[in-house]
This record gives C-alpha cells, sequence and structure tokens, in this order.
C-alpha cells in the first residue's frame, strides 16, 4: 500500500438537502491515497448522496470538497477521467454483450485502436469474464454483473475509485473474490472510497466512517473503532438462549441482545460498569429471572456492536478532525 | 504542442466518444423489439388506415385569379364565386405561369380563369366559360372547388331560367345579373349558361391516398422520432445507466449529438419505408427530386429528434416521455394540414399550426412528391423548419444536464 497521507478526497461541512430533508449534514472528510476507505451506515444514511456529491453528480447545498486536487463541483469534468464509479445499481447497459459495455467504457474514457482492444482484452481476463464477453449483460449473475461493473470502472486505470455498495446481493464466494481485487488494486495505488452494509466488509477497510441520518458519527480504523467499546460487550451461555433474550430486556445494563447460536451477545448500555463487573451483575438478574445456570464472560467488541451503539445514539470515535463527534468530548482515536 | 494542434486533438478526442455513444445507441437499437417495430411497425399501420381518409367540407380555398377579360361583367362573376365563401380571392395574376407556380408551392389552391372572350361568348349566348385550376393534390379541396363551380354553374342557370324560357317584359325584369348586359340583347335569349370547367392538377383522379401518403411520411416522423430519441435518453435515467454515463468524461453535447445520429439515419429509413409502400400500394406518384426530398427532409428530422431531447429533458421515465410527445404531437397532427385542409381552419389554428414544423413540412413533402416542384422554391417552408430545429436545439442544450 502506498499510503503516503496524501489527501484524494477533502470534503469540509458538505451538505445536501433534498426540500425539508438533509441527506447530508455538515460531514467532514478526508480520504488518503492508496487506502481503502469504507463508509458503513443504514440505509437512507447518506452515503450514496455523499459519493454523488463527491462526483459532481449532484450539488451540494452547502461546503466544499476538493477531489484529486480539482475542486468540486466547479472542476469536476476535469476529475471525470481519473476517476472510476460503480453505482448501487447495475449501471452498464443489460442489451449489450460483455464486450460491447467494456469496448464503449473504454472508448468513452478516450481510449481507442490498439490501447482499446488491449485494454479491454486485459480487463476480460483480469476478471474471468472472457468465456462471457460475447453474453449479454443482463443474462449474468449477480456477483459476474458486479465484476463486469468493477472491469468498466477500471478499464481507464484510475487512481481513485468510488464504489456505492458494490457487492450488495452477491454471494458470499464472489463478495470475497470482490475484495481481494479491490487490494490488488489498492496495492497498486489506486485510492478506494467504499460503501458497504456487511461488517465482514467494512472490517477489511483500511479506514471507516460511519454516518447516520446524514451525520458524520464516527472516523477511524475499524479496530479503533470495536476497541472504543472495548470493556462493553458479555456473552452469556450456559441457558436457553432464547429465554435469556427475553429476561435481558428488563435489565437496565443492556443496550442490545444478539443470539449467536447457543450463546448471546450483550452490548452494554453507555455507563453501565464494565463487562467485567457487569458480567456477575447479569447472572444475579438471570438467575433471579429463573435461569439459574447463565454464565456470563466479557468479550471483544465487533462492528456490529458499533453500529448498533451508533444507532442508539452514541458518539464513539473520530479520529481527530473538525466534526460533530469531537464536541462530544470522546478521546480521540488514530488510524 | 500549439493551441491548433492541442484543439484538434480535443475536436478528434470529442467526435470519438460521441461515435461511441452512437455506435452504442445503434447496437441497442438493433436488440430492442420494440424500437424496430416502432420503426417498420408504424409506418406500415398507419399507411394502411390512413388510406381511406374522410373527406371535409372546405371553404376559404385561398385563390388567384386570372381575368384577361378585365370587364365590368368578369368582376361581378368573381364577387358571386367569392361570395360562395369557397373561394377566398388573394390576388391576380398576369398569365398561366405565375397562376402554376403559386399552385405548385401551395400559396393558392385553385386559380380563376376567366378568358379574354368572355364578354363577346357571353353576350352571344354561346360557349362563356370559365376554368377553375383547383390544385387536386389534395382531392378535399378539388372536390369543394368542383362542387362549387358546378353549383354556381348551376345558380347561374337557374336564375337565368325565366329570361331564357319565356320572353315577356315581366321576365326580363327578373334577370339576376348586369342589366346592360341583357338589356339591349334581351331578344337574344342565352341558350346555355356559363360553362364552369375544372381542371384538376397535380392528382386529376382525386384519389386521397396520393394525398395522404407523402403527407403521413411527416406524421410519422413527427410520432416516431420525437419518442425515440426521448425513450433513448429516459430509459437510460430509468434503467440507471446515466448515472455511469454522466460520471464519464462524455460531454453533454456529446450525448446529445450521439443519441441523435443514428435516429437521422432511422428516420431517412423510414421516409424510404413509406413512399416505397405508397407507390407499391396506391401508386402514388413521385414527381420530384429524391435528392431535393432528402435535403428538404433533414432539417425536419433534426427539429424533431430536438424536440425529442427536449422532452428528455423534462420526462423522468418513459410512461410520461410518451404523455410528452402525444401533446406535441396530437396538435401536429389535427393543426399542420394533415388531417383537415390548413385554408380551412379558424385563424387561430392556423396561427398555432403555422409554428409546427409539420406544418411546413408538409408543403415540402407534397409540394416535392406531388408537384415535382423544385426546392428553390420551397425555401421559406425549409426556413421555418430550421428555425425550429435551431430554437429546439437551443432549449434541448440549455435543459439538457450531467446531473442527476
Amino acid at each position: 500500500m502506498t499510503n503516503d497521507g496524501v489527501p484524494v478526497i477533502e470534503a469540509h461541512a458538505l451538505t445536501r438537502r433534498f426540500g425539508s430533508l438533509t441527506a447530508v449534514d455538515a460531514v467532514d472528510l478526508e480520504v488518503r491515497r492508496g487506502e481503502i476507505f469504507g463508509c458503513l451506515g443504514p440505509n437512507g444514511s447518506g452515503k450514496s448522496t455523499l459519493m454523488r456529491m463527491l462526483l459532481g453528480l449532484l450539488r451540494p447545498s452547502a461546503g466544499t470538497a476538493r477531489v484529486l486536487g480539482h475542486e468540486i463541483p466547479r472542476d469536476v469534468e476535469r476529475l471525470r477521467s481519473d476517476v472510476g464509479y460503480m453505482t448501487q445499481r447495475f449501471s452498464l447497459y443489460e442489451d449489450l454483450t460483455v464486450r460491447e459495455n467494456l469496448e464503449f467504457a473504454a472508448s468513452i474514457f478516450g481510449l481507442h485502436g490498439r490501447a482499446r482492444r488491449d485494454r479491454v482484452a486485459g480487463a476480460l481476463a483480469d476478471h474471468g469474464l472472457a468465456r462471457y464477453e460475447k453474453m449479454r449483460a443482463a443474462a449474468l449473475s449477480g456477483g459476474w454483473k458486479q465484476r463486469l461493473g468493477l472491469a468498466a470502472a477500471t478499464i481507464h486505470a484510475p487512481p481513485l475509485l468510488v464504489l456505492d455498495e458494490p457487492t450488495a446481493g452477491v454471494d458470499p464466494q464472489s463478495r470475497r473474490e470482490f475484495w481481494e481485487e479491490l487490494f490488488e488494486l489498492a496495492a497498486g495505488g489506486t485510492t478506494i472510497f467504499v460503501s458497504t452494509h456487511y461488517m465482514d466488509e467494512a472490517v477489511r477497510c483500511h479506514r471507516l466512517c460511519m454516518l447516520r441520518d446524514g451525520r458524520r458519527v464516527a472516523v477511524g480504523a475499524p479496530r479503533a473503532l470495536t476497541d472504543a467499546l472495548a470493556s462493553r460487550v458479555v456473552e452469556i451461555s450456559g441457558t436457553a438462549a432464547d429465554r435469556a433474550i427475553a429476561a435481558l430486556r428488563g435489565s437496565e445494563l443492556v443496550a442490545s441482545t444478539t443470539q449467536l447460536g447457543d450463546t448471546v451477545h450483550v452490548l452494554l448500555r453507555e455507563g453501565a460498569p464494565s463487562a467485567a463487573a457487569a458480567g456477575g451483575a447479569l447472572e444475579a438478574f438471570l438467575a433471579a429471572a429463573g435461569l439459574p445456570g447463565a454464565r456470563a464472560q466479557p468479550s471483544p467488541a465487533n462492528l456490529e456492536d458499533v453500529f448498533v451503539a451508533l444507532l442508539l445514539g452514541e458518539r464513539l470515535v473520530d479520529d481527530g478532525r473538525a466534526g460533530p463527534a469531537s464536541a462530544h468530548g470522546v478521546p480521540a482515536v488514530s488510524a | 504542442m500549439s493551441v491548433a494542434a492541442r484543439l484538434a486533438r480535443a475536436f478528434v478526442a470529442s467526435l470519438r466518444r460521441t461515435l461511441a455513444v452512437a455506435r452504442k445507441e445503434l447496437h441497442q437499437l438493433g436488440r430492442d423489439r420494440l424500437s424496430i417495430g416502432l420503426v417498420a411497425g408504424v409506418p406500415a399501420l398507419q399507411l394502411i388506415l390512413f388510406g381511406f381518409a374522410i373527406n371535409m367540407d372546405v371553404r376559404h380555398v385561398p385563390t388567384a385569379v386570372l381575368d384577361r377579360s378585365q370587364s365590368a361583367l368578369s368582376r361581378r362573376i368573381l364577387g358571386e364565386l367569392a361570395a360562395t365563401q369557397t373561394f377566398r380571392l388573394v390576388r391576380g395574376v398576369r398569365d398561366e405561369r405565375e397562376a402554376i407556380r403559386l399552385l405548385e408551392t401551395s400559396e393558392v389552391g385553385a386559380v380563376i380563369v376567366i378568358p379574354a372572350d368572355f364578354d363577346r361568348h357571353f353576350y352571344r349566348g354561346r360557349g362563356a366559360q370559365i376554368s377553375i385550376m383547383a390544385d387536386a393534390s389534395d382531392p378535399t379541396v378539388a372536390s369543394a372547388v368542383g362542387l362549387a363551380g358546378q353549383g354556381f354553374g348551376r345558380d347561374l342557370a337557374a336564375r337565368m331560367q325565366p329570361f331564357v324560357t319565356g320572353a315577356s317584359s315581366a321576365a326580363r325584369g327578373l334577370v339576376p345579373l348586369d342589366r346592360p348586359a341583357f338589356g339591349p340583347r334581351s331578344e337574344l335569349v342565352v341558350p346555355e349558361p356559363i360553362g364552369i370547367e375544372v381542371l384538376p392538377f397535380y392528382n386529376p383522379e382525386r384519389r386521397t391516398a396520393v394525398f395522404v401518403v407523402p403527407g403521413l411520411v411527416g406524421v410519422i416522423l413527427t410520432m416516431t422520432m420525437m419518442l425515440m430519441t426521448a425513450l433513448a435518453i429516459v430509459r437510460e435515467r430509468e434503467r440507471g445507466t446515466f448515472e455511469f454515463l454522466i460520471a464519464t468524461p462524455v460531454r453533454r453535447t456529446e450525448v446529445m449529438i450521439g443519441k441523435i445520429l443514428p435516429y437521422l439515419g432511422v428516420g431517412f429509413v423510414q421516409v424510404a419505408l413509406v413512399l416505397a409502400l405508397g407507390v407499391l400500394l396506391f401508386s402514388v406518384p413521385i414527381r420530384g427530386s429524391l435528392i431535393d426530398l432528402a435535403i428538404g427532409t433533414a432539417p425536419f428530422l433534426a427539429a424533431m429528434l430536438s424536440m425529442g431531447l427536449v422532452v428528455s429533458a423534462v420526462a423522468r421515465s418513459q410512461f410520461q416521455a410518451m404523455q410528452l410527445s402525444f401533446f406535441f404531437f396530437l396538435p401536429s397532427m389535427l393543426l399542420s394540414g394533415f388531417m383537415f385542409p390548413f385554408d380551412a381552419m379558424p385563424e387561430l389554428a392556423q396561427k398555432i399550426g403555422s409554428v409546427l414544423p409539420l406544418t411546413h413540412y408538409l408543403r415540402i413533402v407534397r409540394g416535392i412528391v406531388l408537384k415535382g416542384a423544385p426546392l428553390s422554391s420551397l425555401g421559406d417552408e425549409i426556413a421555418a423548419t430550421s428555425a425550429f430545429f435551431a430554437a429546439a436545439l437551443f432549449v434541448a442544450a440549455a435543459t439538457f444536464r450531467k446531473r442527476l
């Protein structure tokens, strides 16, 4: 990775309103060269709107942004040939074949003649699309469509790749392979700004920002984000998980519960005693509720816990740059 | 690199992107059964449907007068012809050549010719003859002129009847025309009324199909060209491919021109198709030059395609594009002179109609195909369609955004 700290995307107080709805609310952002920067948030949290503003497809209502040194949206046309963009929905031509789609993308990005032939042949080979080249895009499965999307978005070898939930609805095996390709691109120096729903993908990003209701609520390396919930998670075993969950709804210590097989993953409420101390209290609470065998042990937090905590309105981690989160007095964690 | 070289390179790059869009569009067009149906099916269907058109009551046919007699009697006759309301006398002409030129350019629909010896024949009571040259390329106008002419002749005969049959002085008082005309020579009985001869021009058999087919060329182009361009762009929005497209370096003018180019070709194919079917099925004569027709068609096609771009800038879905297109298509069909003779429409309808490019294109295509009119005589109409093209393109460029 060539992460030398050079900012590729810089956004300041970027805001977009649709009527009375504020889809993106004063978001600050810095994405550095060569990193895979994830954008995590529930549906409607403003991920797509943020990306579209950075690509000049939507005008910001307020705030400023620079992408690859170009001021957005003023100089966005100069940015175009240096960015690859993959939309959430498949946005290539379903009635064209795989090859025709790639040829069109190559032509539109200014490749022609031999350069175009070589790039298209290379893309077909690199993404394993060669045997489908004469097939209409409509006939491809979700995983292959998304590969074609990536092949088209990278046909001109752009230094910046913007991917809006590229793996939504794609099977796990295809997702793994897709991420392997992303890491290869990042290793080659491509900066990748990717939004996702999947926690297992978010963990793989170099850094993450989390959005809720259009606001940036956390930024940092995945590890830093989960560390912020270090002593907030307890795992309960030795009892019927469903009954334990029902009982724990009555506990003031518990923020959320998730059943994992026979065990229950418990996120403690903000301000609750640390996991070690709370464990004993929960065991006693469950025993009183008629579940005497329950055992509670501290457990490492995962990104889902972070997500849940954010949904509950907590402000967890921020890596220091100006933003709404730093006002909350939470210690900054740097990536 | 010099400025010129840089400009040339930028231009070539732009041309390449434009052609890439056009090529892509052609690929898609070839695979879209609905579009192919629109290109080929609509013309065939319409041609057969409109082959049987309706005859209309026609009034106020703009009429030129070639009055070689220049007498009180001829003026009287012209006044009575104008009073039938079928004819609207717009101007006099000096000779037949001028008369035919006016017919050719559709400036008039009929020319009334009163021969120099009209008075003499009339007073002799024999062989007085008026000719009406009618533009029969529009059979409704031709038949209306014919009916009006014959009616006028009969009416004249009826009014003269008492004088013709009885020689009493009481009957003499009933003579409706100029007293001096009958006065002194009233003993000379008028044995036959004035002959009214209608000379149908361009379409002597007055077959409706002959008139409808060339007009249909314009109607079909209006319908399909606008809709196809509009759909081609709105479809990209609907399917989400627009978002991919606008995130690339392609310029909006390149998208617009690249989208239009293939349909220019499609338009010419349609013109050829409709005319070929017209010749095969209805024996429509093609009197003018096909090259003239192609040149006269180009600005109209461009105007319709630009309208499609305007529609696409407003419409959010293919359904909306369809509705908006019909919003433009209906007045085009009704007020252009395709359905009803233009001159018979109320003034307001004519004013609206004269803004519509189809009105002018109908005159171009009918002029060239049915009358063999040279392109040079249709300059005004070509200017009108070109002006509409420029205006529509301007609006399209102002409203077409490379943004979501």
